[in-house]
């Protein structure tokens, strides 16, 4: 594995954005940047601008206006880059899978490399989740 | 300027980077146990340095390049300047046009977020140039050189007779380093303004290339202050050292501030004690020394 690979795996700076869910997974979330969890130990800042954030990390589910806002922030994100759905909601549309404005999961709108599945999924689930994506991170050369 | 001042320089170029990128992993470090984290390890600013130049190329335009190079020479410039105990006024001038250089860069691209942030780092810039022009000046009065190499080998400590403009040079350290409550143009943290403010188009590589010119700065700036103390070495590394820590602490117990207030504080209270400082000098320290 090389220098910059290994770099990779310890500085995944995150942007976070909420579909349209029920706002519990955003809490979960956010409660991983609090000192109990304190993910920032692990090189994850949670950046709020996409042209800096190596990890989309995506709540709720796809629906006609926020899918164009999805696509739009994951093609401003440089390569290499992952997806990571989180909540029930964001794997097939959850609670609101009928509604008429719901396209589903947001698989509908881009590639997603890691389900955290739950409802709401819990902070150990995230943290769970984001070890897996940065596996897959330092597989990408 | 002779083969050693050279080598020094060069030596400095070189280590700079290593120093400022150890003193900001420092800066995270203790800013999360400050919060009661455990925080980062302190060579996680290398990982994001070394993550972000691997990162694929997304350049709004080329001008952008140009500036954010254009930040970077021009600040290891200013920093191979005082190493080799160059011109005090001349490296603050070219420091002035480095710092430029990033808000001109937000500028060339037509981000709206982008430009909001190279408004403030300017209002940022306006805030403590006059500070440390004016300490320039006391420091001149003192000394009677703008040379750092002639600073150096003034006798008594500077700070002796310029405690007030060193409290202001603390003021702008705050503003120069945008720690809170002055990081109104983008935080050097991950906290959230408009998008990330001055940075937002930056991306992948020049942001690498600011982050490094951003540890040269760090390291200027920390010299700066360290020449308050200049004479034995060790001391004005301890008194740069303390005044850093004096900026995490001042960073994680104050909120970010309106630029007014900001500018209302430079100007009136930093600008206000150097001036002061400087009459302090003409009337009061040189009729004791005579």
């Amino acid at each position: 594995m090389g220098l910059i690979s290994k770099a990779r795996v310890k500085s995944p700076w995150i942007v976070h954005y909420c579909c349209g869910s029920c706002n519990g997974c955003d809490i979960e979330i956010l409660a991983c940047l609090t000192p109990y969890y304190d993910v920032e130990r692990f090189g994850i800042l949670n950046i709020g601008n996409p042209k800096h954030a190596d990890l989309l990390v995506v709540t709720g589910p796809a629906n006609r206006r926020s899918s164009r806002v999805l696509k739009n922030l994951y093609e401003q994100m440089p390569d290499p880059k992952l997806v990571m759905a989180v909540g029930a909601c964001t794997a097939t549309g959850g609670v609101f899978h009928n509604c008429y404005n719901i396209l589903g999961g947001i698989d509908q709108v881009i590639p997603v490399d890691v389900y955290v599945p739950g409802c709401a999924a819990r902070p150990e689930a995230v943290i769970d989740g984001v070890v897996l994506a940065l596996d897959k991170l330092s597989k990408i050369k | 300027m002779s083969l050693t001042e050279l080598l020094i320089g060069l030596a400095a170029l070189v280590l700079a980077p290593f120093v400022g990128g150890f003193l900001r992993g420092v800066d995270r470090r203790i800013t999360a146990r400050m919060q009661g984290r455990i925080g980062p390890p302190v060579r996680q600013p290398f990982y994001d340095f070394l993550k972000l130049w691997g990162k694929a190329p997304s350049l709004p335009n080329r001008a952008s390049l140009v500036w954010v190079w254009g930040y970077l020479l021009l600040t290891m410039v200013t920093v191979f300047m005082l190493f080799v105990g160059q011109d005090l006024l001349i490296i603050f001038f070219v420091l002035a046009f480095a710092a430029a250089c990033l808000a001109f860069g937000a500028y060339s691209v037509r981000s709206p977020y982008a430009h909001i942030g190279a408004h403030r780092e300017l209002l940022q810039m306006l805030s403590y140039e006059p500070i440390l022009l004016l300490t320039v000046v006391a420091i001149f009065l003192q000394t009677g050189t703008f040379m750092v190499s002639g600073v150096l080998e003034h006798g008594q400590p500077l700070l002796l007779t310029l405690p007030l403009a060193f409290v202001a040079v603390l003021v702008a350290l705050g503003i120069k380093l945008r720690k809170s409550p002055f990081d109104i143009s983008a935080s050097e943290h991950a906290h959230q303004e408009l998008v990330r403010g001055v940075y937002t188009e930056y991306s992948g590589r020049t942001l690498a290339l600011i982050e490094l010119a951003h540890w040269y700065q760090l390291v200027l700036i920390l010299a700066f202050v360290a020449l308050f103390w200049a004479q034995p070495l060790w001391a004005g590394v301890l008194l740069a050292l303390g005044a850093y820590f004096l900026e995490f602490v001042v960073d994680n117990v104050t909120a970010r501030v309106r630029w007014t207030w900001m500018l209302s504080i430079s100007w009136g209270k930093g600008v206000g004690l150097v001036l002061l400082n400087i009459v302090l000098i003409q009337f009061v320290f040189s009729s004791a020394r005579v």
